[in-house]
């Protein structure tokens, strides 16, 4: 384990070291106890062998019991102790990724995929739990217990127990040999398992195509090759495994071959007692247990250090889009006036590089309390530019101002907090209709809600659920419509009272009539909000103060509806049209 | 994600007669192995019991004779005097023994894994095969990914069964015998006494199992939930910061983690009781055996040896317990997992070839649809009344708005559907009379997602028939205008295509699916084009390849585009399932209904300039 990780997880460690303390104290006292049981056996089988009272036998009868209560009281409270703390370290360790992860701006989601952050803070944190926990139990039972054992077996015959350890090394070696083998051919057979679902997967999803050109027997022939390919790789798993576990028996009865042959000699020369060598015998069977965990804790802490690494990448990832020295804190509220000037704007690609620009040369002043509508074909950068506001994404300073400030002097919280953001995908959480709603305003009364559901158009709907409000959202409870849905997220986003609404598209599954009467009755709130709407109908956002069509990144024509019918260009083409569309679909 | 977990977690009970006789049918062709199995398990019992006899043959008979009466074992017979020879001889039966049971061990663990892997492998092929002949409308009802579950997981649960628990089952069972008869013959009255604690154990095993059970059935709900927590705040994270929720989703997955560090400490405490709950009862019994079996080594009616041999088997007897007692879910989820399969394999395949399908003539023919109704569900008809005939090598252009129906004619026509009232035709046929393969065959089909497979461009185009000649995959791809493409390829015809034809562009990969469709050189076509704009050149292309292919064919395009409708011998102008208009484009033009706003909708940028091309780079955050 190198010593930066043991760095990162020293401040968890330390922060139980009692525990620790606690819990390793009573495991030493623990093997202590558990050592004296071969010794009441060998004190027994002596007597026995020699003569002894029957008060004598009842005596070490009793203490075998009293030890084993006393063994069973001890590993009851190590178990409590060092298991549940590895409990808690990964509460604390995994609070802390989630914690980071939110801070972490959108550019470091860009680079890492859900899956797999999915899999760091699952996986990888399980994992390291299981290096802290019982790898950290385990080795140090096995340890004390190695050291314990050893000292006693060497205490009454040092040749016998040299010999009866000779299968040891093997043993550990074997274990942890075999374990990391095993382990990799597990992993190669779960990426294998994943593979056979795609390619079921793939054939149902292509259903139709493969249907059409009949090709149902070349598909069965394929999925076989894929099928066998499977089982065969489980049976090479097999094959290692299937020699391990008979090996591990087969060694550690080496070496209770060896107790009986070189011990049952040293009974004759009289060198051990018969009871030494029952003894012999039984502790032997108390080592077999460290001799695997050896092996097995070898391969916990490699595994555990490689998702430490893992994470550690997640940890190391600095949030760029936060508050630092360049913040200028005066600032205390917003208005609403936004400017772009000579805005553009690449994404981040995977590798750091700048991708494809989206957004170029971009001017435009929005003046505080107006309503501006974007329009334009897909892909001309409509929901991008929306993005920059809220400080998703950092432009150079000077490129994105509001109320004259460059945004990335205004406090991330102030801006956000100041802005109403309805996305074009209207993401709701598994939780109730309310909550979802008070996404923003944990705090919010429920006039404010009831409120805030009625100016999205949510109102009537949320009356005809049976729970109201307190409907759950997601699979297991309400499914609502897209435009359900939309019209929540709208909600959400009034219910901040924000100085800036941003409607990206956000309405496009709510019906063209319903949609014109959502932005009617918001035009009350709007008043004295800037307000940007992203919109495919053009019916619905003619009543902006100001409208701009963006093709390939750039302005391509702006001004009110009227001016920009009259120009007979982009606009006026894309007017004709959904008048066209609508008309048809009245036939 | 949980609710269906939570369904696919419903378990049943662990034995149902009847679906274990099916899943016997599975695994009873491979009997030779089974038994195979069972012998070596029921020999491997011995070289793991042997231990402690040896050890006792060992004390009796060199180290404490003193106290033995009789012949004491049976073989001791054969046994040297010499006792260091004697111990030497007995040294080297057990390892013999271990060495024995080491291969035994091998032998029961593969053969049985063998079987499971192969009856698994069966399964999931007749599940697959099964797939492959259900009708479309069943792939409509059932979510793909529940469908997959059944041919991965659920299959998995069978083999965990049959190689892990029934494994176990044999060679516990024949372990835990096989010491009663040492134990009972050596001493009747200490073996009830070893025995005395077992049914502790068993009791204590069985609270074990259902308190950690339970724990663990909640430590999976918490971490269900910890995974839709993240899953939801990972992938809405810009939600999350937009909405200053920080603080505030924190302090709830605070709670969740907490809930799930709580369902642990159920199990922590269980393990926590259970380990030294055994230990203590076994040490008991090892008491025991010291305490009566002492007594009468002193009265001289007992050897030193029998009792370390008690002693010792006291310590081995109870593993086997605690493993059977495990595999006892095995067995449950295995009953719930083969019920899930069966009801699948026994959904019956309804839309088949009829049992004597009628002998059509070869070559290109009429297509006709004869008052036509059709519904995915209900009563909702998606085509009304729809009737029209396609001349022999004549082209029809369907046309209509979103929502007009005119992709179920396609599915319709290649029978993925049967329809409700009326009939179709192909050749004068009813095509529920054909044999379903040779209709589906003698159509070129372009469907309007191409659906490339991973693979070479030679793969995809031979698609529709494996056996093509590369002249044929050729002259394929030459009339769908790709051949110049493909040869500047590196690697020609055998470039790999990325998923899904990633690598391609938008009308490569339609040109590709044009060849894969041609290739067979069938009588008809059925093409669906695809919306998507392409830049000038292959707009071009595309238009060129479309002449070829519809050229001595009977062809029915779903067109968007305004030169191919301009083509056709037939435009039919379908509205909401109603066929309301038909004609050539200027007929039609001059009628002013639904195909004139149709054409100034969609086709007038068209004929003006060119298609008009869109720009090629599409954001992906749009």
């Amino acid at each position: 384990m190198s010593f930066a990780l043991l760095r990162t997880l020293g401040p968890y460690l330390r922060r139980y070291r009692r525990r620790y303390v606690l819990g390793f104290s009573i495991l030493v006292l623990n093997v202590a106890v558990f050592s004296s049981i071969p010794y009441i056996l060998k004190l027994a089988i002596d007597g026995l062998s020699h003569g002894i009272s029957v008060g004598s036998l009842a005596e070490l009868a009793g203490l075998l019991v009293l030890a084993v209560l006393a063994r069973g009281l001890f590993t009851y409270w190590q178990r409590l102790i060092l298991i549940t703390t590895s409990r808690d370290l990964e509460f604390d360790l995994r609070n802390d990724l989630l914690w980071h992860l939110e801070k972490l701006s959108q550019s470091f989601f860009q680079r890492f995929r859900t899956g797999d952050l999915m899999a760091r803070s699952t996986n990888d944190l399980s994992a390291v739990r299981n290096m802290l926990g019982p790898g950290i139990m385990y080795s140090a039972n096995a340890i004390v217990q190695f050291v314990v054992v050893l000292a006693i077996l060497l205490n009454l015959d040092a040749r016998l127990t040299l010999i009866a350890f000779l299968p040891a090394p093997v043993i550990i070696l074997s274990v942890q040999w075999f374990g990391k083998r095993i382990h990799d051919r597990f992993e190669k057979i779960q990426a294998m398992f994943s593979s056979l679902a795609t390619r079921v997967e793939e054939n149902l999803t292509g259903l139709r195509v493969v249907r059409a050109f009949t090709r149902e027997p070349e598909e069965a022939a394929a999925f076989d090759r894929l099928n066998q390919d499977y089982i065969q790789r489980n049976l090479r798993l097999v094959r290692l495994s299937g020699t391990f576990t008979p090996l591990l028996q087969t060694l550690l009865g080496v070496a209770f071959v060896l107790v009986l042959w070189f011990g049952g000699r040293a009974v004759l020369a009289r060198q051990i007692t018969l009871g030494g060598f029952v003894a012999f015998n039984a502790y032997m069977v108390q080592m077999s247990f460290p001799m695997i965990a050896m092996g097995w804790v070898i391969n916990l802490v490699q595994r555990g250090t490689a998702s430490l690494e893992r994470l550690q990448q997640i940890f190391r990832s600095q949030p760029d889009i936060a508050d630092g020295p360049r913040t200028d804190s005066s600032i205390a509220s917003i208005s609403g006036q936004i400017s772009f000037r000579h805005l553009s704007f690449a994404y981040p690609a995977a590798d750091g590089s700048a991708g494809p620009t989206i957004l170029r040369d971009l001017d435009l002043d929005i003046p505080s309390g107006k309503t501006v509508a974007f329009v334009g074909r897909t892909g001309a950068g409509k929901s991008t530019l929306m993005s920059l506001v809220p400080r998703f994404y950092d432009v150079p300073e000077g490129m994105l101002l509001v109320d004259g400030h460059p945004a990335p002097r205004i406090p991330v919280e102030l801006l956000r907090r100041s802005i109403g953001y309805v996305p074009q995908e209207s993401f709701l959480f598994s939780d109730t209709l309310r909550a979802n709603i008070a996404f923003g305003v944990p705090d919010a009364t429920e006039e404010q809600i009831v409120a805030a559901a009625d100016a999205a158009g949510l109102g009537a709907d949320v009356a005809a659920f049976p729970q109201g409000y307190d409907a759950k959202i997601g699979e297991r409870g309400l499914t609502l419509s897209g435009g359900q849905k939309q019209r929540t997220a709208l909600a959400r986003a009034l219910l901040r009272d924000p100085r800036i609404l941003i409607l990206d598209d956000s309405l496009s599954s709510v019906d063209t009539l319903t949609e014109e009467r959502i932005l009617e009755g918001l035009s009350a709130f709007a008043q004295g909000r800037t307000t940007l709407i992203v919109s495919h109908r053009i019916s619905t956002i003619r009543n902006a103060d100001w409208i701009v069509v963006l093709q390939a990144g750039g302005i391509a024509e702006q001004g009110t509806h009227t001016e920009l019918i009259g120009k007979g260009g982009l606009y006026a083409e894309l007017y004709e049209q959904q008048l066209l569309q609508e008309e048809l679909a009245a036939v | 994600m949980s609710s269906a977990q939570q369904e696919e977690e419903v378990l049943g009970k662990a034995y149902d007669g009847r679906l274990m006789r099916r899943l016997l049918g599975y695994v009873g062709g491979y009997w030779p192995q089974i038994l195979l199995a069972t012998l070596a398990a029921l020999f491997g019992s011995i070289t793991q019991v042997a231990g402690p006899y040896l050890n006792k043959v060992v004390i009796d008979r060199y180290l404490d004779p003193s106290h033995v009466q009789g012949s004491g074992s049976f073989f001791s017979a054969w046994l040297p005097a010499n006792a260091y020879r004697g111990l030497a001889d007995i040294a080297v039966l057990y390892l013999f023994l271990l060495v024995a049971g080491f291969g035994l061990d091998f032998i029961q663990t593969y053969t049985m894994q063998w079987v499971g892997q192969h009856s698994m492998f069966d399964l999931r092929r007749d599940l697959f095969q099964h797939l492959q002949r259900l009708q479309v409308e069943f792939f409509d009802r059932n979510p793909v990914g529940r469908l997959v579950t059944r041919i991965t997981n659920d299959v998995e649960t069978i083999n965990d069964m049959i190689s892990n628990a029934l494994v176990a089952f044999f060679d516990d069972s024949f372990v835990l015998l096989l010491i009663i008869v040492v134990m009972f013959r050596a001493n009747w009255v200490l073996a009830l006494i070893a025995l005395s604690v077992t049914p502790l154990i068993a009791l204590g095993t069985m609270f074990f199992r259902r308190a950690v059970r339970d724990s663990y059935r909640r430590v999976r709900l918490a971490v269900a939930r910890i995974n839709t927590f993240l899953q939801e705040h990972i992938s809405g994270i810009a939600l999350v910061q937009a909405f200053n929720r920080e603080e505030h989703a924190f302090a709830e997955f605070r709670e969740i983690n907490h809930q799930h560090r709580h369902a642990w400490t159920d199990a922590v405490f269980a393990y926590a009781v259970y380990y030294p709950a055994v230990e203590i009862l076994s040490t008991c019994a090892i008491a025991m055996i010291l305490w009566f079996g002492g007594l009468r080594v002193l009265d001289h009616t007992l050897t030193i040896g029998i009792v370390v041999m008690f002693i010792q088997y006291s310590q081995r007897f109870f593993r086997p317990i605690q493993d059977l007692s495990d595999k006892y879910n095995t067995l449950q989820s295995a009953m719930a997992g083969s019920e899930r399969i069966f009801r699948l394999l026994d959904t019956p395949a309804t839309l088949t070839s009829p049992a004597a399908p009628a002998v059509v003539a070869e070559g290109v023919g009429r297509i006709e649809f004869d008052h036509v109704w059709f519904a995915y569900q209900g009563e909702h008809w998606v085509l009304k009344d729809l009737s029209f005939s396609v001349q022999p090598g004549a082209t029809l252009a369907i046309v209509g708005h979103t929502g007009a129906g005119k992709t179920t004619i396609t599915s319709l026509l290649l029978r993925f559907y049967d329809v409700q009232r009326g009939r179709i035709l192909v050749n004068g046929v009813d095509i529920r009379e054909w044999d379903l393969t040779t209709l589906r065959r003698r159509f070129a089909v372009v469907l309007q997602d191409p659906h490339l497979t991973s693979g070479t461009i030679a793969d995809n185009v031979r698609m529709g028939k494996p056996g093509l000649s590369d002249a044929d995959l050729w002259r394929a791809l030459e009339q769908a205008d790709l051949a110049d493409y493909v040869r500047s390829l590196p690697d020609g015809i055998h470039s790999v295509l990325r998923e899904r034809g990633a690598g391609l562009s938008t009308g490569q990969k339609q040109l590709l699916s044009f060849a894969r469709a041609l290739a067979p050189n069938p009588p008809f076509l059925i093409l669906d084009e695809a919306t998507s704009s392409v830049d000038t050149e292959t707009e071009l292309k595309i238009r060129h390849a479309l002449d070829t292919m519809v050229t001595g064919r009977t062809s029915i395009i779903i067109a968007h585009r305004l030169s191919t409708i301009q083509r056709a011998d037939l435009i039919l102008v379908l509205h909401k399932g109603v066929l309301r208009e038909q004609g050539t484009h200027q007929e039609l033009l001059r009628e002013h209904g639904i195909y004139w706003r149709l054409y100034r909708l969609q086709y007038r940028g068209q004929a003006a300039g060119g298609n008009v091309a869109v720009p090629a780079v599409q954001n992906t955050a749009e």
